[in-house]
């Protein structure tokens, strides 16, 4: 977020010439730091009148329980709801709380999309030809994408780089192939406890980071690396491919604005489900219920998410607009992460949470298999040990 | 005149007591009484569940043992590499050598450095891909040798303690410098007149006069590496998979991962209990050896 801090001091400028209302925007890295800060804040009830929240649904959904957070839902339906129907759909949908949500919240939306991100694989063009490779062919099967990773290994190049060492982003991948070899509604069934971790369907999803790494498509270390250096890696040509955000646009171009990459959609592995990504979700913003300034805030968010804003802050920062009006606008980098957002979907949108206890053995247990520490068979077993450990802990 | 004077005693010691009390002792009082909720640090609603975080961490969470057991490894390599060498170059260091205030300062400089960047220097030199030390390997001849050393999981944890070590020793050295100097010296020269050789001079007069020092350096290293994290975090964050996992890393995990705060507090009690139990069993071994010598 502090790579953004002269866009936003930028917009906070215009603002206050505007309206004559003076807006500060305090940003913070590390973004645990900030996480920290912000359950510090609400503890203590001195939270701004804006703030963000990083982490889980579950934790936005605490937020809203104990009182900290504006409904914006009347806000948005104001003048027959063209507010709300300014934002990508997918966008607010993380920001909403439908009917019959398992959080019990309130149903309502309480959070403005600032902008958005998809998270795509990533190729280099320059060592596609060195690998005797078509450049405006990346792989279309899961097939495909394991020959081109033992090219890679003989040709001793490094293959996929990511910031695995954290493991929301490993998770991520699994998710995607989860989706598409399973479907949506088998994944739900998962996490509400009706499938076990240890269906073969699972087991397949598992199974596909141990081809992955048998066929030589992961890089040296990828288990403990941070994303920083898998983008330092990619950006430097060091790495065939890449798994990362759209943030990535504004990064490379920082890093080495010669690179020459091209966005793909993960390899297609059957044909029953189609192939899905993670997307929709970025920075939002709410308004602090306890605010004496709640209006001025909303006001505030309405001119920062309308169209001139909006694109200002996608050029300025190359990050995805959430304003659907903006999304025809956008240069090209940009472009080639959005044209496939009908294709995303992300945790946040599903109205269930999966344990946190459970998604760290599932990207742990993944790291392992990587490592060839464990096979996809006893991973599946230690989640859905640990699924029925949390389930049975959550009934008591 | 005794009650005025009485009064203003406490008047003097009521800031200290103050601030004691209110950063030490209400925080620690609460940490305890946390233990025994669930609670996810933001809804002000807390569910009692006893000492079921205790029974939880006791006989159910296998990775908050296998952290405890990697942080006891790094522990044992401290204790003995990192000691053994802060003990040598604090030996070298007390002799009449040339250069020696150099190297006093040389060998404290790791200890000042900041663990973010030590961790991350040392991330730099060991990486798979651009590290300094693989770059050396292939040159010397030894490509095979090369590796991610910090991914793999046969090499993370010992690299870990090794960068441990590095950053810790001059701590030791420090303190076993300062135990070397309050030796007298004519004990030395008397030994020599008496016809001891380097062996004897050790075991007898050295050795027996350093013990409490060592015994010192010991728990401040058993304290210093099992409470360690900064340096892991920056080098490998845990992994991979959890063989970079040591305890205050599962604290962390427990509150900012799956805000489990209650959870957090009794793993917490439960090291803090361990950490003092070891403490113990040092001192009493220490001094049990100093008695035997």
């Amino acid at each position: 977020m502090t790579d953004r801090r002269a866009a936003f001091d930028e917009l906070a400028r215009r603002y206050e010439a505007r309206s004559g209302v003076q807006v500060k925007f305090e940003l913070y890295a590390p973004s645990d730091a900030y996480a920290q800060k912000v359950r510090a804040a609400a503890q203590g009830d001195n939270l701004p009148d804006i703030f963000g929240i990083l982490g889980e649904k579950q934790d936005f959904a605490s937020f809203i329980k104990a009182g900290h957070i504006l409904d914006l839902t009347p806000s948005m339906q104001a003048e027959a709801g063209s507010w709300q129907q300014s934002f990508v759909p997918k966008a607010l949908a993380l920001n909403e709380f439908p009917a019959g949500n398992s959080y019990g919240v309130t149903p309502g939306i309480y959070a403005v999309p600032i902008d958005i991100m998809t998270i795509q694989m990533l190729f280099n063009k320059d060592l596609f030809k060195q690998l005797g490779l078509d450049p405006e062919q990346p792989p279309q099967t899961f097939a495909e994408f394991l020959n081109i990773g033992r090219r890679i290994k003989a040709a001793g190049m490094q293959g996929l780089v990511s910031g695995w060492g954290e493991v929301w982003m490993v998770n991520c991948l699994a998710n995607n192939f989860a989706f598409h070899i399973m479907g949506r509604d088998k994944v739900l069934a998962t996490i509400r406890g009706e499938v076990p971790y240890t269906d073969s369907d699972w087991v397949k999803v598992f199974g596909l980071f141990k081809e992955m790494q048998d066929s030589g498509l992961l890089a040296d270390g990828v288990v403990t690396m941070i994303n920083k250096n898998a983008e330092r890696l990619f950006a430097n040509g060091k790495a065939v491919f890449a798994f990362n955000g759209s943030w990535c646009v504004n990064v490379y171009k920082g890093m080495n604005p010669g690179l020459n990459y091209g966005v793909m959609l993960p390899p297609r592995i059957a044909d029953k489900y189609p192939v899905s990504i993670w997307g929709g979700a970025g920075s939002s913003f709410m308004v602090n219920t306890r605010s004496p300034k709640k209006a001025e805030a909303v006001a505030f968010l309405q001119w920062l998410t309308a169209r001139d804003q909006q694109l200002y802050l996608s050029g300025a920062t190359m990050s995805l607009p959430a304003n659907k009006d903006c999304l025809a606008e956008i240069p090209e980098a940009l472009n080639r992460f959005a044209r496939d957002l009908e294709l995303s979907t992300h945790p946040n949108t599903w109205g269930i949470a999966e344990h946190p206890q459970v998604l760290e053995a599932l990207g742990k247990g993944i790291q392992s298999i990587i490592i060839a520490e464990k096979t996809p068979e006893q991973v599946a077993s230690e989640v859905r040990k640990v699924k029925e450990r949390q389930t049975a802990r959550r009934r008591q | 005149m005794k009650l005025k004077s009485i009064l203003e005693n406490y008047i003097f010691v009521f800031p200290a007591t103050l601030i004691f009390v209110i950063f030490y002792l209400i925080p620690f009082i609460w940490v305890f009484q946390l233990g025994l909720y669930e609670w996810d640090g933001i809804v002000p609603a807390k569910v009692f569940v006893g000492l079921g975080n205790f029974k939880e961490i006791l006989f159910e969470d296998r990775i908050w043992w296998d952290s405890m057991r990697n942080a006891g490894y790094i522990t044992l390599i401290a204790l003995t590499l990192q000691n053994t060498l802060a003990f040598l170059l604090a030996w070298a260091c007390d002799r009449q050598m040339r250069m020696k205030n150099f190297y006093r300062v040389l060998f404290f400089i790791p200890p000042v450095l900041s663990e973010v960047v030590v961790g991350l220097v040392w991330q730099w030199i060991l990486d798979g891909h651009y590290g300094l030390l693989n770059g050396w390997l292939t040159y010397a001849g030894f490509p095979a040798l090369a590796r991610s050393w910090l991914s793999d999981p046969h090499t993370a944890l010992t690299t870990v303690a090794i960068v441990h070590c590095w950053k810790g020793f001059g701590w030791g050295f420090l303190i076993f410098l300062a135990g070397l100097q309050t030796i007298p010296r004519e004990l030395y020269e008397a030994a020599r007149v008496d016809g001891a050789n380097a062996w004897s001079t050790f075991k007898n007069i050295m050795l027996p006069l350093m013990m409490p020092v060592a015994a010192l350096v010991a728990i401040l290293t058993i304290l210093g590496t099992m409470q360690g994290f900064v340096m892991i975090i920056a080098m490998t964050d845990g992994g991979p998979a959890y063989h970079t996992q040591v305890p205050v890393l599962r604290i962390l995990a427990s509150m900012r991962g799956t805000s489990r705060f209650g959870y957090a507090c009794a793993q917490g009690i439960s090291f803090g209990f361990i950490l003092v139990a070891l403490s113990f069993i040092q001192y009493r071994f220490s001094r049990w050896t100093r008695d035997s010598a």
